[in-house]
């Protein structure tokens, strides 16, 4: 299982990587394999919109799950990757790389020192092995 | 033995029936109504019956088999229940008919209704919801309307545990509120801190599913309704997993506001392909004002000599229909049915003997599958589908596996907050042989998980068909009822 350490992470699975004021965010290699087949992914959130933190911003589907995904910190959408409707499969291949779903701008930096970093997130995933 | 699709044993000309001579004017249908394009399979009657019995057989049943499924009450359905729904009395009443020449009808209504009050501790019940997520969306339309009439109009939140059943959020954003989830604490509660933390006057409600997915009772149901009502919200309890409830505790003594029942489930009506369901509500008596109308009630006394007039009431303040007509009378027939039968005393040995198979199974199984949250459970558990030492074996391999044993498999990957999720539900129509060798299916599948784990990655090999694939099934979907195109290979 892989935790890339340039990329911060939440609770919900999440993956972020800040660059200058833009994040991209997807969901992590523990949360593809806990889902495991993807088969639908839908970007509920539109471009432009501004969202809170924790607000929904897509869904996706696996044989065994839904899972809805959500803002890790506050921004305005500014991208989507519209590829993976076609193509769900994308997330459990590559999920840090193809697979990301949204990018926004960050409304508070500040927000950010509140995610995970890698050891911590590979941590909180280990505790919920046992 | 595979079994064709009804379209590809089409021949053409062939037909299993000849319709009458028409015997009243004809009547010509609207001008491009008429269609040549519409390709039905014409078959004889022997072809018709010979599809169908085949596939009847291909099937799994609780006619045919243990049904351990998980939160779906897969308990056997006594046959007298179809002989009473087919009385021509009931059968070929007509909803439109005069309420008058339809008696009968009305009387058996009522007594479900007014049972059904009494079962659950409630008021009033209404008997028109077509299945439990209608009855959860009923009871939840009824909630909004409780505190719109009260001029309380920012309450929008809806709070739903965990453990709750999956309906219960989509019913929440069907009524156009907000879903709020609480987590569970280690015993498999409602988490009270959490709940504390978002009681405030925006709180339309909490909907509780008790005993919850977990097949646990909710061990701190007071103090969780008495934080609810404290802040000015009601309680919708999901009554699906009643089964485990009946005559030993009352939902609305509890100070449950709403309830939905599954007759399908609780009270012995096929279901999942046999249905259709019928999720009945009952309210308690500040909520009989919004029930859905019309409600079946005595309107004019009877006495020593004449039985009571039965006709149909709209409550004050009705959400209005929620269902044509009177929602699945057929179901209701078997649910009365079921009643009658079994009695006050019968109903509650129901729960009893549903509640000591689950904990049986539990007790039996534990050793050899992790039961996370293992304590006395009620009609159901969750075991996890998952060992360290079998790591490439999870929920899904031991499910199809237990195909092969010829047993319906639990309900697998629910409830999420458990990993690998198996939940199983027993019932109380199973004998101590069924469940002994249900038992000893899991835990040689145990034990073929670890010297053989092939086995189950390739399960079920038993069937007419083997391992399905879903991502497939679910990736692409093809619904296709036109002849398909064979490959002749």
């Amino acid at each position: 299982m892989e935790f890339p350490t340039d990329l911060k992470y939440t609770n919900n699975d999440e993956w972020v990587r800040v660059e200058g004021d833009i994040a991209t965010v997807g969901i992590t290699d523990y949360a593809q394999d806990q889902l495991s087949d993807l088969v639908f992914v839908e970007v509920t959130a539109e471009v432009g919109e501004k969202l809170e933190r924790d607000a929904t911003v897509a869904e996706v589907e696996s044989v065994k799950a839904a899972a809805f995904i959500y803002m890790p910190v506050a921004g305005t959408i500014i991208e989507t990757n519209v590829e993976l409707y076609d193509e769900p499969e994308i997330i459990n291949a590559d999920p840090y790389g193809a697979a990301w779903m949204f990018k926004f701008e960050i409304a508070n930096p500040v927000e950010l020192d509140e995610l995970l970093d890698a050891t911590a997130y590979e941590k909180y995933c280990q505790e919920r092995e046992h | 033995m595979t079994e064709p699709l009804v379209y590809e044993i089409s021949s053409p000309g062939r037909h299993a029936l000849r319709m009458p001579e028409v015997d009243v004017p004809k009547a010509p249908l609207p001008e491009g109504l008429i269609r040549e394009d519409l390709p039905l399979p014409e078959l004889s009657e022997i072809d018709v019956v010979r599809h169908f019995v085949r596939l009847s057989q291909l099937n799994h049943g609780v006619d045919t088999g243990f049904y351990p499924l998980g939160s779906c009450t897969m308990k056997y359905n006594p046959k007298l229940n179809e002989d009473t729904a087919r009385l021509p009395g009931f059968a070929f009443t007509h909803p439109l008919q005069d309420p008058e020449t339809a008696q009968g009808t009305l009387a058996l209504m009522y007594s479900l209704q007014e049972w059904l009050s009494e079962i659950g501790g409630f008021a009033a019940v209404s008997l028109q919801p077509a299945a439990g997520a209608h009855g959860e969306l009923t009871g939840i339309l009824i909630i909004r309307a409780y505190h719109k009439d009260r001029g309380d109009e920012k309450r929008t939140k809806i709070l739903v545990p965990d453990s709750a059943h999956g309906t219960n959020p989509a019913t929440t954003t069907m009524s156009g509120m907000e879903v709020i989830e609480i987590p569970s604490d280690e015993r498999g509660n409602i988490d009270l801190d959490s709940l504390r933390g978002h009681c405030d006057e925006s709180v339309a409600g909490l909907m509780l599913t008790n005993p919850n997915t977990l097949g646990l009772f909710e061990e701190q149901v007071r103090e969780v309704i008495e934080l609810i009502h404290g802040c000015g919200g009601l309680i919708y309890g999901d009554g699906a997993n009643m089964n485990a409830l009946l005559g030993v505790v009352r939902p609305g003594d509890l100070g449950f506001d709403v309830l939905q029942y599954n007759l399908h489930k609780t009270f012995s009506t096929p279901h999942g392909g046999g249905g259709p369901g019928s999720g009945p509500v009952g309210v308690a008596e500040h909520l009989v004002d919004f029930l859905p109308t019309p409600l079946v009630d005595v309107v004019e006394e009877g006495d020593e000599v004449l039985p009571p007039l039965y006709g149909f009431v709209t409550p004050k303040k009705s959400i209005g229909r929620v269902k044509s007509f009177h929602g699945h009378f057929g179901v209701a027939v078997k649910a009365y049915t079921y009643l009658r039968l079994l009695g006050k005393k019968g109903l509650r040995e129901v729960a009893d003997f549903s509640v000591l198979n689950a904990n049986y199974l539990r007790v039996r199984m534990r050793d050899v599958y992790h039961i996370p949250y293992d304590r006395v459970c009620m009609h159901e558990f969750v075991a996890e589908g998952r060992w360290e030492d079998a790591p490439d074996i999870h929920a899904l391999d031991i499910a199809k596996r237990l195909m092969d044993y010829g047993f319906h498999p639990p309900t697998n990957y629910f409830p999420l907050i458990v990993r690998e999720a198996l939940m199983i539900e027993p019932t109380e129509t199973e004998s101590l042989e069924t469940l002994d060798a249900f038992v000893k299916a899991m835990l040689e599948i145990a034990e073929q998980a670890r010297s053989d784990p092939e086995l189950l990655k390739t399960a079920p090999h038993k069937t007419t068909f083997g391992r399905m694939d879903e991502v497939k099934a679910a990736r692409q979907l093809v619904l296709c009822c036109w002849p398909v195109e064979r490959d002749e290979s």
